[in-house]
């Protein structure tokens, strides 16, 4: 007892710091608790609203705990509510969007492997060349090739149609996923390609038995990226289809389009959470992934 | 001679037929790709230009106007409003997400608990599409339903806050939503920065005696400047291609006030039947993502060189 009183008054200069060091931490904590909570009410308020009645909401605003719980707004947003004449919900436009992301994402990620396979281990005379004119694809903004699209899927017979999507979103990642694999398999040492091939592996050998197994890191990362930004584009879907043939982001802001009259924000709650959950679920679960992702995407 | 003339036409056939599908093998397997990427970037790049000089109005046409569709475009006023909104968006979206990505680093990276969970909260909507972000976003704007009635409910009854009801204040609206939506992604790169700083230069620092923040800003920062520019560029990229966000929050009004440049093309081309201008407009986008771009490229190759150099 005695030492511990004796212990404070004869050092204020530590309990000073030590105080000083609580209210740092505590300074720290509430910043990021605060941006927390603006980075979250959103989220909260769609989720909750999709689980609130509609008078409820018309009578308090969007912003207010739910009274009930009920996942009606959910079924109606995915079956039967109607936008401009039929009344089909979210579920044709979300599964649009998911036969539009699927075969893209696979297509051009595999055509990345084996373009960044060969634009590492294979290289030729101008083969760097090359590699930079395709990065280029990477900074095209949409808006020049829409009109050239338009002519070419109409040509293709392609308009109004996910395949016409597909093609535009393979062409379109490209450049991405190469760039993403090419600059993954710079890493793998060189030496380990030529034993290969002094044992007689022919490119398609090395390329199952070498780069394939080694592989996975990178094509997480280049599927999730592919997947999210496929399923999150709007502007080919909203250009290229229309109605029943639109993906979910586009359908979305037909959806939400309503104006000023009596809006129904529990199924449109509901509809933009169905039209956000597979990128979430995705980032939730390979969030790594998707920062990596993100990082070399970023920093080249 | 009589050797000769066995052996060559015998072996002739045999390797150099298989050694040379054996170097084609590579090439063969790029070539699709390539052909695809030189078609969208360069075929699709001079198509669009043509289409810009040329006298297109509903249906692409190919009568040659030469600049006039550029010169329509410089007089028409809201092409004007579109690119200042772009510089006015540009300038807050960038300063401000930074400086928000920037200070959650910092935070985060003063070894709190449950790092994971705050760098997770901070990233989600980057997962999500603008679209999504820009509907919710619309309904919290929205006077009647919105931020303003809740503070009004909370009993502040003359609160006000109707920003995407406003002419002269929607655009900050689509300034904070974007803001909201990308700090995270400023967060994420300059946390990977400051992990990425010898932890030996900040030990010598504090051996120093220098203070934190003086470590931060005298040691730190000063190491990781190439990712501020880096974050910029990106920044200054997703801002020349706005347009899902805008479409989705505030539909480019009330009127034409949030008109972005990449609005005014989808607009001119799909809606309005003036294809000639729409392009011009796509072939401005083009150029400004090259003025950042083109740049910042050669500077990044020259620095390589320089660092290599160096050893």
């Amino acid at each position: 007892m005695a030492d511990i009183a004796l212990n404070a008054r004869h050092d204020p200069e530590a309990a000073a710091a030590t105080r000083r060091y609580f209210w740092n931490r505590f300074l720290i904590y509430a910043v990021l608790t605060l941006f927390a909570v603006i980075y979250l009410a959103p989220l909260l308020v769609v989720v909750f609203n999709s689980l609130r009645e509609q008078s409820d909401i018309a009578r308090n605003g969007l912003i207010s705990l739910p009274r009930s719980f009920r996942l009606d707004a959910w079924a109606e947003a995915w079956g039967t509510y109607c936008v401009s004449g039929t009344c089909e919900g979210m579920k044709r436009n979300f599964f649009n969007s998911l036969w539009m992301t699927i075969p893209a994402t696979l297509i051009s990620t595999l055509l990345g492997a084996m373009n960044g396979y060969v634009l590492s281990k294979w290289r030729f005379k101008g083969s760097e060349i090359l590699f930079n004119l395709m990065l280029l694809g990477v900074f095209m903004p949409g808006q020049i090739s829409l009109m050239p699209w338009a002519f070419l899927l109409g040509k293709l017979g392609l308009t109004n149609s996910t395949y016409g999507l597909v093609l535009i979103h393979v062409v379109q990642g490209i450049s991405f996923t190469t760039l993403f694999c090419r600059n993954f398999y710079v890493s793998i040492p060189d030496d380990l390609i030529k034993a290969a091939r002094i044992d007689g592996a022919g490119f398609w050998r090395i390329f199952r038995k070498i780069i394939l197994p080694l592989s996975p890191p990178i094509l997480i990362v280049t599927v999730i990226w592919q997947f999210t930004g496929i399923w999150n584009e709007y502007l080919f879907g909203v250009v290229f289809t229309s109605g029943q043939q639109q993906p979910i982001t586009a359908a979305l802001v037909a959806l939400t389009a309503g104006g000023t009259t009596a809006r129904a924000y529990d199924v449109m709650s509901a509809a933009v959470l169905i039209g956000a959950l597979p990128p979430l679920l995705i980032y939730l679960f390979g969030g790594k992934y998707f920062v990596r992702g993100l990082t070399q995407g970023a920093i080249k | 001679m009589s050797t000769r003339d066995l052996t060559i036409p015998v072996a002739a056939p045999a390797t150099p037929w298989r050694q040379r599908l054996g170097t084609m093998v590579p090439i063969l397997v790029l070539a699709p790709s390539l052909a695809a990427s030189f078609i969208y970037v360069f075929v699709f790049t001079l198509w669009t230009l043509y289409l810009s000089l040329s006298n297109s109005s509903l249906m692409p046409t190919y009568g040659f106007v030469g600049l006039d569709n550029y010169a329509s475009l410089w007089a028409n006023r809201r092409w004007n409003i579109a690119y200042t909104n772009l510089f006015l968006f540009s300038g807050f979206y960038i300063v401000g997400s930074m400086a928000i990505g920037l200070l959650l680093a910092i935070l985060i990276d003063q070894r709190v608990r449950g790092e994971a969970v705050w760098r997770t909260i901070f990233l989600y909507p980057l997962a999500v599409s603008f679209i999504v972000t820009g509907t919710v976003w619309s309904w919290l704007y929205n006077p009647v339903d919105g931020i303003q009635a809740f503070v009004r409910g909370l009993g502040w009854t003359d609160f006000s806050f109707a920003l995407t009801a406003n002419r002269n204040t929607a655009i900050y609206a689509v300034i904070i939503t974007g803001i909201w939506q990308s700090s995270g992604f400023a967060m994420a790169l300059f946390l990977a920065g400051l992990r990425s700083v010898d932890p030996d230069l900040i030990k010598a620092a504090q051996i120093d005696g220098a203070s934190v923040s003086r470590t931060y800003r005298k040691v730190i920062l000063p190491t990781i400047a190439p990712i501020f520019l880096a974050v910029a560029v990106i920044q200054i990229q997703f801002a020349i291609k706005t347009f899902d966000l805008v479409a989705a929050l505030t539909r480019g009004g009330p009127g034409v006030s949030t008109t972005f440049p990449a609005i005014y093309v989808y607009d001119l081309m799909f809606q309005r039947g003036q294809i000639g201008e729409g392009a011009a407009a796509a072939m401005m986008m083009l150029a400004a993502l090259a003025v950042v771009l083109v740049p910042y490229s050669l500077w990044i190759v020259w620095r390589r060189r320089t660092e290599g150099r160096n050893g």
